[in-house]
């Protein structure tokens, strides 16, 4: 940064660090407004736009800012410094003609077109084109392409920016959409036209400056301006990216991402853009009893007073297992609730996964999301990032791009989108590696700042345990633990895990985890059992026992339940949730809950009044003042502890030692389409899940 | 009565394949005769050579070549130099190329070495046009041959110099021609062109530095060493120095390739090689002097202007790759220049929004006025559409494309002109189908 070089632009001096490019120096030295439509920050440069070209005194013709960098401008022949003009007639007259270019072959369809209201064209041809035109021929047409279930194309539309083709060759890893033809006759589209199969390929929407790739599910929805924008926090993995939910009365009608550097850049799952059809269908709207073996419509004070009695009984064969979408509030609401009846079998790892119970950075992503940029070594083990943390897996393939990364694998095989080195499959394989002085081994020992990715395949039981132990060893050498970097990473895809982990949401004295719940239960050891939006198992284990269910989506939890409590889902509350690098964030209420459904906090307020046992807060901000005195993690909003706490790490305190498992580690997502209740119940998630058995959907449907 | 070249100036002395193009045809010739001499006398030396023989770029747009050389890094880092030759001669009219190819293709590969030399690149790498599969074949078996003679390969000519020819063939797309699109397709990549900074001297084929010289520009570099930087700039105009391969084309008696000095008139040029106009001088309706790309010149300008770069210059032409396209009376000029925009219009990668939109653009319009289907301000309309894409895009092929149709409202505007007001009046011009 320290290269600074003198530049004019508009006639003002400006020093200017030599490696921004015109439009950088432009816009934040020169307060000028550069138009552009093919240049994206987060994308390699193309200038193929021409829209962004700039005067610089006396060069033969304009240039295009965002290609041409500030030390590649020569000075004047007399000394002074290189003058670049942004408000010139000369820029004007070149700014309108390359938008009369854009615009004589796109079509005059604004009125249907899905992005208007939020169109770079149509709103730069407000700003900087003529207000008529002089094209007399033929429009152009172009044959719209098949891009998947996500992708809506209206390809005569586009306008070639190709910020599409660079996003999904760079970013998403996969090189699928392309530019083919020449001249005019250049063509947008998905090489034999095959769906998309990247996870992140939703965020071409976003990309696309005009309305040739719109969203399919959300085509002819709505207009942007009669949407309420409210933004708030994914809960479909544990990344928590930033998302704005855009909905029109008591509907969600799209996800979109927001901007966080350190956490989702500005880049969303497709999972989590389009899962929003899926809170509109298998919903809980009000209280339901079972009766006779059969559920029936009861109201709020049937079921609560039912569930009461049933919470009154033996707290050792009482217990509760929360799920992986539920906001910290809640779980801390149950928790109290559970301790006051003295209930110890309580858990939040429904998966059966015993992490989590020592100091905060023994399950945290110590290294952090953004620290990726600054990792040359990543070991992963058991962890497929591509299905479990696609915006991590973009992260770590953006590092990968650099150069010198070097990238190792203990698990199944799997496409990441990047180059690894496969080191072994099973846990046992670690002690191969831990020994090996060659290939990644040596790399990992060798790096300057190593990463080790732990998955939540690998966690699983006692086993898991094992595997962290290990896990410790290996780190035990001197470039791992560090004062400003902490290599121990556990890849969380629960958005509640880590809250729940952060609050004790775990077996109590005495207390049974859940896998020890679920046995009980199959032996009839057990019974009551809450589950707080707890489906990710097989339920039919449950059916000796009686089972409250507070949730808001009609899944395994609630075909087994016997009481079911309807709560929100997370755009129906707020809600804090911390994500796997411990950042809490708080995710905002944007529409009102389905029917009869309460915030999940107030049920558990309302069902302790009905065991009596008073919980000792009447709104939500009473209870997060408690949850924030009682642990007071919660109370650093959008804060991530890296690699504060690091020194204090003992690596040797991880896990517990036992034998290492020669099974193969698999990542717990089979399905990235269906990791939760509301990806199971949307249809746009159900389409995208078929298409990965195979291509055979599309052709049926012709 | 200007000088005309004598026979013992020629560099391409079999320029008409009358003699053998094999290794030992080539030596008799004087190719390959004291490279190893050349090469003795350093780097700076061959550099300083080509520069102050004053030869300009012979591909089109006249650089200096010594110039150019001096941009590559004075010492190998880390990143090998590489030579790459354009042999994808493809500007319609220019067959100047084809011909040194096919029968003198030991002075191409004699100047990659020397050229390479100069530039401490190991590698050159030749890159045949789509359609020159019968030039790759003899340059192929030249190259071959001057591996077996020692002349290239390990320690080549005895310099201790180890070099390296490949011949790359191309798929035959005119943008290829433009040095980093073909640098592009080089690579294996779609033919687009890169954008410039980053120059080809400091990252060109695979990131490295290289230059990218015509086939003709490096041919004749051998030469001029052998006889020196002054016999070369002994020919023509100040600044406009050397020999040059006129490709004459069109309605000329006896379409030739010839070898002349740069600065000859343009009416000697035609009148002595190329047999004159069909039907004499006075038929004469306009020349293109340049290949397609430059603005034409109607009779008045051609009576008197010289074939060098600054003379066309001052005209608003252009010498380009000197391929010189003879147009008589007979000529329908409108639909001429209206074919060459179809040709940019099929030729333009697609990849930047002037070109991609404006040569489809100006290729409906040139159709219409070809019928006189038009309004006379759209003539203007026409004009300022073709400023539009000149200059605002990311290569040349934008101004390629907007020159031909500025050169013809230039000078034959009045043609245009009277063609609308004959279609207006019920009178359109009889004009074959488009094919």
């Amino acid at each position: 940064m320290s290269d600074l070089r003198t530049i004019k632009i508009d006639g003002v001096e400006h020093d200017v660090p030599a490696e921004y490019t015109l439009m950088q120096a432009c816009e934040e030295f020169g307060n000028a407004e550069i138009p552009r439509f093919c240049y994206h920050e987060r994308l390699s440069v193309a200038g193929n736009c021409r829209m962004c070209l700039v005067e610089w005194e006396g060069a033969p013709k304009p240039q295009a800012s965002c290609a041409l960098q500030v030390k590649d401008l020569r000075p004047n022949r007399d000394g002074s410094p290189a003058h670049i003009k942004t408000n010139s007639p000369l820029v004007k007259k070149a700014r309108e003609g390359v938008m009369e270019f854009l615009l004589i072959n796109h079509p005059l369809d604004c009125p249907i077109c899905d992005q208007g209201g939020e169109c770079d064209l149509q709103d730069q041809a407000m700003a900087y084109g003529r207000d008529f035109s002089r094209f007399e021929e033929n429009k152009r047409a172009v044959d719209d392409k098949h891009m998947g279930p996500l992708v809506n194309t209206i390809m005569t539309r586009c306008i070639q920016c190709t910020r599409c083709v660079r996003f999904i060759t760079e970013v998403a890893g996969v090189q699928e959409i392309g530019l083919v033809n020449r001249g005019e006759d250049a063509e947008i589209t998905t090489y034999l036209e095959q769906s998309l199969t990247s996870e992140l390929s939703g965020n071409v929407i976003d990309l696309c400056p005009v309305g040739a790739l719109t969203s399919k599910p959300y085509a002819f929805n709505a207009r942007p301006w009669e949407l309420d924008k409210v933004e708030s926090v994914d809960v479909m993995d544990a990344v928590g990216s930033n998302i704005r939910v855009d909905s029109r009365r008591d509907a969600v009608l799209r996800i979109l991402p927001v901007v966080n550097d350190d956490v989702n850049e500005e880049w969303i799952s497709d999972k989590t853009r389009f899962v929003w059809d899926g809170l509109t269908r298998q919903r809980l709207d009000r209280p339901f009893v079972r009766e006779n073996g059969k559920l029936r419509q009861a109201g709020w004070d049937e079921a609560l007073a039912l569930a009461a009695e049933k919470l009154k009984g033996d707290p050792g064969r009482i217990a509760a297992i929360a799920g992986d979408l539920c906001d910290a509030e809640s779980m801390f609401a149950l928790k109290e609730l559970m301790g006051s009846l003295g209930v110890q079998n309580i858990d939040c790892r429904q998966d059966g996964s015993l992490v989590g119970t020592g100091s905060r950075e023994s399950y945290l992503f110590n290294t952090t999301i953004a620290g990726i940029d600054r990792a040359d070594a990543i070991l992963l083990v058991g962890a497929n990032p591509r299905l479990e943390a696609p915006i991590i897996n973009a992260r770590i393939r953006k590092r990968w791009l650099e150069g010198g990364l070097d990238v190792g694998m203990i698990g199944e095989v799997a496409d990441l989108t990047y180059d690894y080195d496969h080191a072994g499959e099973t846990a046992a394989d670690l002690v191969n590696f831990s020994r090996a002085s060659t290939g990644f081994a040596a790399a990992l020992k060798d790096a300057e700042n190593p990463m080790i990715v732990v998955g939540q395949g690998a966690l699983v039981g006692e086993e898991g345990l094992a595997l962290l132990s290990a896990l410790g060893n290996l780190m035990s050498g001197p470039n791992f633990a560090r004062e400003d970097w902490n290599p121990f990473n556990v890849l969380h895809t629960a958005a509640a895990r880590v809250g729940g982990l952060d609050m004790g949401f775990v077996p109590g004295e005495g207390g049974k985890s859940a896998s020890g719940i679920l046995d009980a239960a199959e032996r009839g050891d057990m019974d009551t059992v809450y589950l707080l939006g707890a489906d990710e198992f097989d339920a039919s284990r449950l059916k000796n026992s009686f089972v409250i269910y507070q949730g808001h989506h009609g899944d395994a939890g609630a075909h087994v339940a016997d009481i079911i409590l309807p709560g929100c889902a997370y755009t129906e509350k707020d809600g804090l949730y911390v994500n796997t690098e411990g950042r809490v964030q708080m995710g905002m209420r944007a529409v009102p809950p389905k029917g009869m459904a309460k915030e999940d906090w107030a049920i558990i307020r309302a069902l302790s009044a009905a065991v009596d046992r008073v919980l000792p807060f009447d709104t939500q901000s009473e209870l997060r003042d408690q949850l924030v005195e009682k642990h007071p993690t919660f109370g650093a909003l959008g804060y991530a502890p890296g690699a504060v706490a690091s020194t204090a790490f003992d690596v040797s305190t991880l896990g517990k030692d036992g034998a290492l498992s020669s099974e193969t580690l698999r990542s717990p997502v089979a399905d990235f389409y269906m990791t939760n209740p509301i990806a199971r119940a949307s249809n746009v998630m159900a389409e995208c899940s078929a298409l990965l058995d195979g291509p055979t959907l599309a052709e049926a449907a012709e | 009565m200007t000088q005309l070249l004598k026979d013992e100036d020629r560099i391409f002395k079999n320029l008409y394949g009358t003699q053998d193009w094999g290794l030992d045809g080539a030596r008799q010739r004087g190719a390959w005769e004291g490279t190893g001499a050349m090469l003795a006398q350093g780097r700076d030396w061959i550099i300083e050579q080509v520069k102050a023989s004053g030869l300009r770029g012979r591909g089109g747009a006249g650089f200096p070549t010594g110039l150019k050389w001096s941009f590559m890094p004075k010492e190998v880092g880390e990143r090998p130099h590489y030579l790459v030759v354009n042999a994808d001669e493809s500007e319609p009219g220019t067959c100047k190329d084809r011909e040194m190819m096919r029968h003198d293709p030991h002075l191409l590969i004699e100047g990659c070495l020397v050229a390479s030399f100069g530039m401490q690149a190991h590698a050159a790498y030749i890159y045949l046009r789509g359609e020159y599969t019968f030039e790759r074949k003899r340059l192929q078996a030249a190259v071959d041959q001057a591996y077996e003679a020692g002349l290239i390969g390990k320690n080549a000519c005895g310099s201790g110099w180890d070099f390296d020819v490949f011949v790359h063939h191309g798929a035959g797309a005119y943008i290829c021609g433009e040095e980093t699109a073909l640098l592009e397709s080089l690579e294996g990549k779609k033919g687009q062109p890169r954008l410039k900074p980053p120059f080809p001297a400091n990252a060109g084929l695979y990131g490295c530095p290289t230059t990218v010289n015509n086939v003709e520009s490096i041919a004749v570099v051998p030469t001029i060493l052998r006889k020196g930087a002054d016999w070369f700039a002994g020919f023509g105009r100040e600044n406009n120095k050397g020999t040059k391969v006129f490709s004459i084309s069109g309605h000329v008696n006896a379409p030739c390739n010839v070898e002349e000095a740069l600065s000859i008139p343009l009416k000697t040029l035609i009148d002595t090689h190329a047999g004159g106009v069909r039907g004499g001088w006075d038929n004469l309706k306009a020349i293109i002097p340049g290949g397609s790309s430059v603005p034409l010149l109607p009779k008045e300008i051609c009576d008197t202007v010289l074939m060098d770069f600054d003379a066309l210059r001052e005209h608003q032409s252009g010498l380009g790759t000197a391929a010189v396209i003879v147009m008589d009376q007979s000529t329908d000029i409108v639909k001429a220049i209206a074919r060459l925009s179809y040709f940019y219009k099929h030729e333009s990668c697609g990849q930047c929004t002037p070109c991609r939109e404006g040569t489809g653009w100006m290729w409906r319009v040139m159709e219409r006025m070809v019928r006189g289907e038009a309004e006379t301000h759209e003539i203007d309309m026409l004009l300022d559409v073709s400023k539009q894409v000149e200059g605002h895009t990311i290569c040349a092929l934008g101004d390629a494309a907007a020159w031909p149709v500025q050169g013809l409202i230039r000078h034959f505007r009045h043609e245009i002109e009277e063609r609308i007001n004959l279609y207006r009046t019920g009178r359109p011009v009889f004009v074959q189908a488009a094919e």
